[in-house]
């Protein structure tokens, strides 16, 4: 029997060429951006629906976008938090902080203090103001651009930038590459290098606290990049399945590395409406406006607690920066596409509106601005005590090999010896600081 | 040892050992744990209602409830991920992947996650999860019903990886995985399920009744990780070998009156590597049988082992039987399984007849 593929096709054949698309962004290096056919609505005009409220009657939200801070800085419409000045500055110091942070982790690695470093600027209201909107003890699954609920939850400077520096004062001793933080005493979860596996894992923490009959919550955050992992589509069925009280934010910053949004699906629909097939409530948030960003954290918190169940959230925003320090965002994009964003700047605009409303002025901001940028000077300083990447300061040998398992088995016992042992050939002159790490044995 | 007393004809009391199968067993172990641990968690494809395709969560969400023994959707990603999860919240899941085969797309959780989440985090979370997933071959299987992927799980820093091969250490076994503080990767061989297998696949199967390893303790009892069990002890040569190869291990040795040492690995990691080392500087000869495919196999790190530390007590070379390097075939299974003929050529081999 003849193969079908060897068979000729027929002659005559009139059927039209297949064609295969492939998303371009559209502007690249070089190119004038022009924004102005995004669609970004007016602040305080979309309605806010019950917390309880139905998915299938949100189906606008998936596609409009919540926004409260208008032209005029002022708070506009139902989603306008009415938070009082206090934790408005409170809210406003917290992203100073994080990009004043981001500037000097920035600088440290291009001095040679790290091996790498990710800011996340233009994105601050997307950590800061989202986290403020939950309770200190619900669980956050981030991905590695949420350094803001770090500092939003108090957790100290020193022992991030101490992660960063890999130095022996890193509470992981030194076994995370810079930035994959984890604390359980904020209720932050480990960073995976791997992407989008800590969404089905936020979903099951959710679920273990509904089955425990918690009161707790837990909050993921994901690019828009990674929602076309599988582990996405694993989360949003679990979380629908169970109900599981649960919030899934998408931080749609246009870009995944060199790769624009087009290739997470983003020509042809919104993050948000994802949420739609699978019958979770979905918001859309201008993710720049920092009250829009607590506003819509908060109605999904409210939602999961009263057991209404989960809900996806796009932040639409725009990553300012490269990717990492080992990206240069010059090679595939406009750099006029930062000035030109029409949701602006998040610290910026927040700052205004504190203004607008006379609880704030350009002193004061300079002043916090000054302070922020001393404290993590000076935090850098102290860290560096402690060491920076690759100049001896670390944890001992022996910490390699622990931990893998709770107790050493007897293949990494010997390996761990063989470390130790190796040590007197390559670095015999070790630096005394150093010297706990030498034949420590269990 | 658990027994029951029955009274017989005459009216003396008798007392007769209560035998169940490798199924029952799992199934007892389950719900002993379910009992003692409230946050001991159920779930997987079928498991729930119905009971599992094997029976071996037959009656537990009734029960137990369904919070604590639930069906989920068929996504191995989402199972093992929210199992992740509930184990950083404080849970110990015991998720079930329906074959062996099919937990390859929940590898990425495995690998990625719960076997470097206690490392990475540094102690802030752990992954006190067991995976349950029937393995193996012999049953007709074809390519995604019969495989044995053990060696790919052996070979990630973080994992436990354990096979039963009777009833009694089905039990034991799972209630020590349970318990244990690390991620577990626990396979059952289905082929076992319902009793030892000889390897002679045109002989009727003999039940688990029979078998002295089908005698289990009710209630709780553990059986430790990381150490074999001496099915034979002998002089003339060490087999090294788990799940249903031991039982086709010790029929071949039988049938051909070898004084075999076979060692019934239990744990593959960690690997009680003390019993192996004693016994084949002892007996002087060593074979390995898995079911899995050869290349890269765990018996390579099994012979690599044996060779490292064993060189100078060995009479001859370390013999693999194994399955062959291609898929589980359908049609020609017998061809394919490492059984007797495959076993008894290495033997000879080994013994220089």
């Amino acid at each position: 029997m003849a193969d079908p593929a060897d068979t000729p096709q027929p002659t005559g054949d009139n059927r039209p060429a297949l064609a295969l698309h492939v998303p371009e962004p559209k502007f690249r290096p070089g190119d004038q951006a022009d924004f102005s056919d995004i669609d970004i609505g007016k602040a305080g005009a979309q309605p806010r629906p019950d917390e309880s409220a139905d998915p299938g009657d949100m189906k606008d939200f998936a596609y409009g976008l919540i926004r409260v801070l208008g032209e005029d800085d002022q708070a506009h419409g139902p989603w306008d938090p009415k938070l009082d000045p206090e934790t408005l500055r409170t809210m406003l110091g917290h992203m100073a902080l994080v990009r004043a942070f981001d500037e000097r982790m920035f600088r440290g690695q291009r001095q040679g203090k790290t091996s790498f470093y990710m800011k996340c600027t233009g994105e601050e209201a997307t950590s800061v103001a989202a986290s403020m909107a939950l309770a200190s003890d619900d669980m956050v699954f981030p991905s590695y651009r949420q350094q803001g609920i770090l500092i939003e939850r108090g957790y100290p400077l020193i022992e991030m930038i101490n992660q960063i520096y890999s130095n022996k004062g890193d509470k992981l001793k030194g076994r995370q590459l810079p930035i994959m933080y984890s604390s359980r005493e904020h209720s932050f979860f480990s960073i995976s290098g791997n992407l989008a596996t800590q969404t089905p894992q936020a979903v099951g923490w959710a679920m273990a606290s509904a089955i425990k009959g918690d009161s707790r919550i837990a909050a993921t955050w994901v690019g828009e990049g990674s929602t076309a992992e599988g582990d996405f589509h694993s989360a949003c069925t679990f979380a629908t399945v169970y109900n599981a009280p649960v919030i899934l934010n998408v931080i749609n910053n246009q870009w995944a590395i060199s790769s624009f949004s087009g290739f997470a699906g983003a020509e042809r629909t919104t993050f948000a409406a994802r949420a739609l097939g699978y019958g979770l409530a979905g918001l859309r948030v201008d993710g720049n406006d920092a009250l829009a960003c607590y506003a819509a954290q908060q109605w999904a918190a409210n939602r999961a607690r009263a057991n209404h169940g989960p809900t996806l959230i796009e932040f639409f925003t725009y990553r300012a920066e490269g990717h990492s320090t080992s990206d240069d965002p010059s090679g595939y994009r406009s750099a006029q596409e930062r000035e030109e964003w029409p949701l602006g700047d998040p610290v910026n605009r927040l700052k205004k509106h504190l203004i607008a409303i006379g609880e704030w002025d350009e002193e004061r901001q300079a002043e916090m601005d000054q302070r922020c940028a001393e404290e993590v000077k000076a935090t850098t300083k102290e860290a560096e005590k402690n060491g920076i990447l690759g100049h001896g300061l670390h944890h001992p040998f022996h910490t390699m090999f622990e931990d893998v398992f709770e107790e050493l088995p007897w293949h990494l016992e010997e390996q761990a010896a063989q470390a130790t042992r190796e040590r007197q050939i390559k670095w015999p002159d070790h630096h005394p600081m150093d010297a706990a790490g030498l034949g420590r044995g269990k | 040892m658990s027994a029951q007393t029955e009274t017989t004809a005459d009216g003396v009391a008798e007392v007769t050992e209560r035998r169940i199968n490798m199924i029952e067993a799992i199934n007892e172990a389950l719900d002993v744990m379910l009992d003692r641990d409230p946050d001991v968690i159920v779930m997987g494809e079928d498991v729930g209602y119905f009971g599992g395709v094997f029976r071996c969560t037959a009656g537990l969400q009734e029960k137990h409830g369904k919070t604590r023994v639930f069906d989920t959707p068929i996504s191995e990603c989402g199972i093992i991920g929210v199992a992740v999860g509930m184990g950083a919240y404080g849970l110990r899941p015991v998720p079930e992947i329906q074959f062996a085969d099919y937990i390859y797309p929940g590898l990425d959780q495995l690998i990625s996650e719960a076997a470097r989440l206690r490392y990475r985090s540094a102690t802030d979370y752990i992954a006190p999860m067991t995976v349950r997933s029937p393995f193996g071959g012999g049953i007709f299987g074809g390519q995604t019903h019969s495989q044995s992927p053990e060696a790919i799980f052996t070979h990630v820093s973080g994992l436990k990886t354990v096979i039963p091969a009777t009833p009694y250490d089905a039990k034991g076994l799972l209630i020590s995985c349970i318990e244990d503080n690390d991620p577990v990767i626990f396979f059952e061989p289905k082929r076992i399920y319902n009793g030892p297998f000889s390897g002679f696949y045109d002989k009727p199967v003999e039940p688990w009744k029979k078998h002295k390893d089908s005698v289990v303790p009710e209630g709780y009892y553990k059986i430790p990780l990381g150490k074999a069990r001496y099915v034979t002890e002998g002089e003339a040569l060490t087999v090294l070998t788990y799940g249903t190869m031991v039982h086709v291990a010790e029929v071949v040795c039988a049938a051909k009156d070898v004084d075999a040492e076979i060692l019934d690995l239990r744990t593959l990691v960690p690997l009680d590597i003390e019993a192996i080392e004693a016994s084949v500087r002892k007996t002087g000869r060593c074979l390995i049988v898995h079911e899995a495919t050869r290349t890269s196999g765990f018996g390579a790190e099994l012979s690599a082992l044996v060779t490292e530390r064993c060189f100078y007590h060995l009479e001859a070379p370390v013999e693999r039987v194994t399955g062959f390097d291609t898929p589980y075939p359908h049609s020609l299974e017998w061809a394919y399984f490492p059984g007797p003929v495959r076993i008894g050529e290495a033997i000879d081999k080994i013994l220089g007849e």
